[in-house]
């Protein structure tokens, strides 16, 4: 019997963080193309964390969850982790373990790979069980220009995952998950690496672009703050959140912080607007899983007409307005 | 202190052109150092400026002609530099990356203090070389590291960029740590360094040399291997223009927007 093993990672608000349930769900989806292969997750916390998230594990279909707690594990290490995750892989003997492409994940999972002298695919977008029933791991490459689909020779497959990219289940898939506590062994770790202290970022990575229904995205065609005002305007006449291309990051109009793309977020809204926006590749893998997307630029051959709904050829300092009045009439 | 900083020769993705085939073009293609690996050396320099006697030993795994990359790296102020190069290394994924250079630091360079790596090249994008290096070696890593806080000639103490902020952690040496893109711009070649740059001569090892076993680099010793590349392609339908602002707006409406 096969087995797919994830990680359930931790974040510092002690949060489960949310690519456990995206990851979830898709390996349910891989699990039937394997023969009765079970899901299971491993995690790593605090004495007493785990027993709060057993109701999200059982919601979320899991056959298995390995925990192991200890009071020296609650700032993330990676030795700590990796070595703990080890003993636990060898005793679950997975075939294919995912991992969310973190920053925890992607310092995690190469250290873990190494050590068991498997492959590794970093940051996927993409993940099958081909035809001879391996990970078909897809992910972007040369700053998404190019896709590659990687397979791996070795036992456990393994992969990193990035977020935002696959959905949650819809609604909650009820198992009667097992719980294996693990006791690490950590005295026998030899830490070489002390936490010295966390200060919460000012430009968090996280902010409301990651839940946000509606995204408005402005870019070089924006042309200055004047414009970026219209579009702040603008989406806050249709309810939505402010993004920003790179190009218009680098112009100096946005933050980085809501930058959308292949070096920024990835982002997964119901509605996607691209304003000014041309469609570099790079802009398209961090939108390109929106479920709508409409495009307003004045360049009809600009290349974001080839990947959205529905498209508006046009000045975005003309149409914009004339949005803004239509809505706030409503 | 020694300190070894591995770069990488890297196609300029700005660059890329496509062939009929749909398979990057790679002649032609301008190559250049890694910009996260400017970073690296930057990040030795700055160490090098503050503490004595400091020998910064660039390390590369490639063709031949990066051999000229190393000598500019000379010219910004490292000391020596160093070629890992066969045929017989082609198609080395990350894992078999990563135990090449182990092998041919524990070989050819002996002690040393810290290895500093660019966080992400920008060609392959998976982060994974750095971590699998320190693995191999058998020494602690920090990954995702803004600025150093502080280093001794025992320890280092870092700050590392994650999704909430920001960490601090201190490490013993030896250890291996991935730094990101600074803010700040990396230093420019100067005259005295580009004297000693054409006078230093670029190491260059091949498999036998580092005493490497074939079936441990290279597409052999890699247990993953990409059987398919492709052009992205959007598998969504034909974009339906709309021809007024009042249609557009029905758009919007249609899709969800406006809607709590």
């Amino acid at each position: 019997m096969s087995n797919i093993l994830l990680y359930a990672e931790v974040t510092r608000e002690n949060f489960l963080h949310t690519v456990l349930f995206e990851l979830a769900y898709k390996a349910q989806e891989l699990a039937q193309k394997l023969d009765k292969a079970e899901v299971s997750a491993f995690l790593i916390c605090k004495t007493g964390l785990a027993a709060e998230y057993k109701e999200a594990f059982i919601n979320s279909a899991f056959d298995n969850v390995y925990i192991a707690e200890d009071d020296s594990l609650e700032n993330y290490s990676t030795e700590l982790y990796s070595k703990i995750a080890l003993d636990i892989i060898k005793e679950v003997k997975p075939d294919i373990i995912l991992v969310g492409a973190t920053t925890q994940g992607r310092d995690l999972a190469p250290r873990i790979s190494s050590s068991l002298h498997t492959g590794l695919t970093a940051d996927c977008t993409g993940l099958d069980i081909n035809e001879k029933g391996q990970l078909a791991a897809t992910r972007p490459t040369f700053g998404g220009k190019l896709m590659a689909t990687i397979l791996c020779k070795t036992l456990p497959q393994m992969a990193t995952v990035r977020p935002k990219v696959f959905k949650p289940a819809p609604e909650n898939i009820v198992k009667d998950t097992k719980f294996v506590y693990f006791k690490p062994d950590i005295e026998n770790i030899k830490t070489k690496v002390e936490f010295v202290e966390f200060v919460k970022g000012m430009n968090t990575c996280i902010n409301e672009l990651d839940s946000a229904q509606i995204i408005v995205a402005g870019g070089r065609g924006m042309k200055n703050e004047a414009g970026f005002e219209l579009l702040k305007n603008f989406a806050e006449s249709i309810g939505g959140c402010v993004g920003a291309s790179r190009g218009a990051v680098e112009m100096g109009l946005a933050p980085v912080d809501i930058q959308i793309g292949q070096t920024g977020k990835t982002v997964t809204p119901k509605l996607y607007i691209a304003c000014g926006i041309s469609g570099a590749i790079q802009h398209i893998v961090g939108m390109q899983e929106s479920d709508k997307i409409i495009a307003i630029n004045n360049d009809e051959k600009a290349p974001i007409f080839e990947v959205c709904d529905c498209g508006y050829v046009g000045d975005v300092f003309e149409v914009l307005p004339r949005l803004i009045n239509e809505f706030k009439a409503e | 202190m020694k300190i070894i900083v591995c770069i990488k020769q890297v196609p300029d993705t700005n660059d890329i052109k496509w062939t009929e085939n749909n398979t990057i073009q790679r002649e032609g293609v301008e190559s250049i150092i890694n910009p996260f690996d400017l970073y690296a050396i930057e990040t030795a320099l700055k160490i090098k400026n503050t503490l004595p006697d400091v020998e910064i030993t660039v390390v590369s795994m490639g063709p031949l002609q990066a051999e000229k990359m190393l000598r500019h790296t000379i010219a910004l102020g490292c000391d020596k530099g160093v070629l890992i190069s066969d045929k017989k290394f082609a198609g080395a994924d990350t894992y078999a990356t990563g135990k090449t250079l182990a092998t041919a630091i524990k070989s050819k360079l002996g002690d040393f203090d810290l290895i500093i790596c660019g966080q992400f090249a920008i060609d392959g994008d998976t982060a994974q070389t750095g971590p699998s290096i320190a693995s191999q070696l058998g020494i602690p890593q920090i990954t995702f590291v803004r600025e150093l806080k502080q280093c001794s000639q025992d320890s280092i103490c870092a700050v590392r960029e994650i999704e909430e902020g920001f960490e601090t952690v201190k490490a013993q040496l030896p250890a291996l740590i991935c730094v990101l893109k600074g803010l700040e711009d990396t230093s420019r070649a100067k005259i005295n360094g580009v004297i000693r740059a054409k006078n230093t001569v670029v190491d260059v090892y091949s498999m036998e040399d580092i005493e490497l076993n074939p079936e441990d680099t290279g597409i052999k010793g890699s247990p993953t291997y990409v059987s398919k590349a492709f052009r992205p392609v959007h598998n969504r339908g034909e974009c339906e223009f709309c021809k007024d602002s009042s249609s557009l707006a029905q758009k919007i409406v249609e899709y969800g927007g406006l809607h709590e």
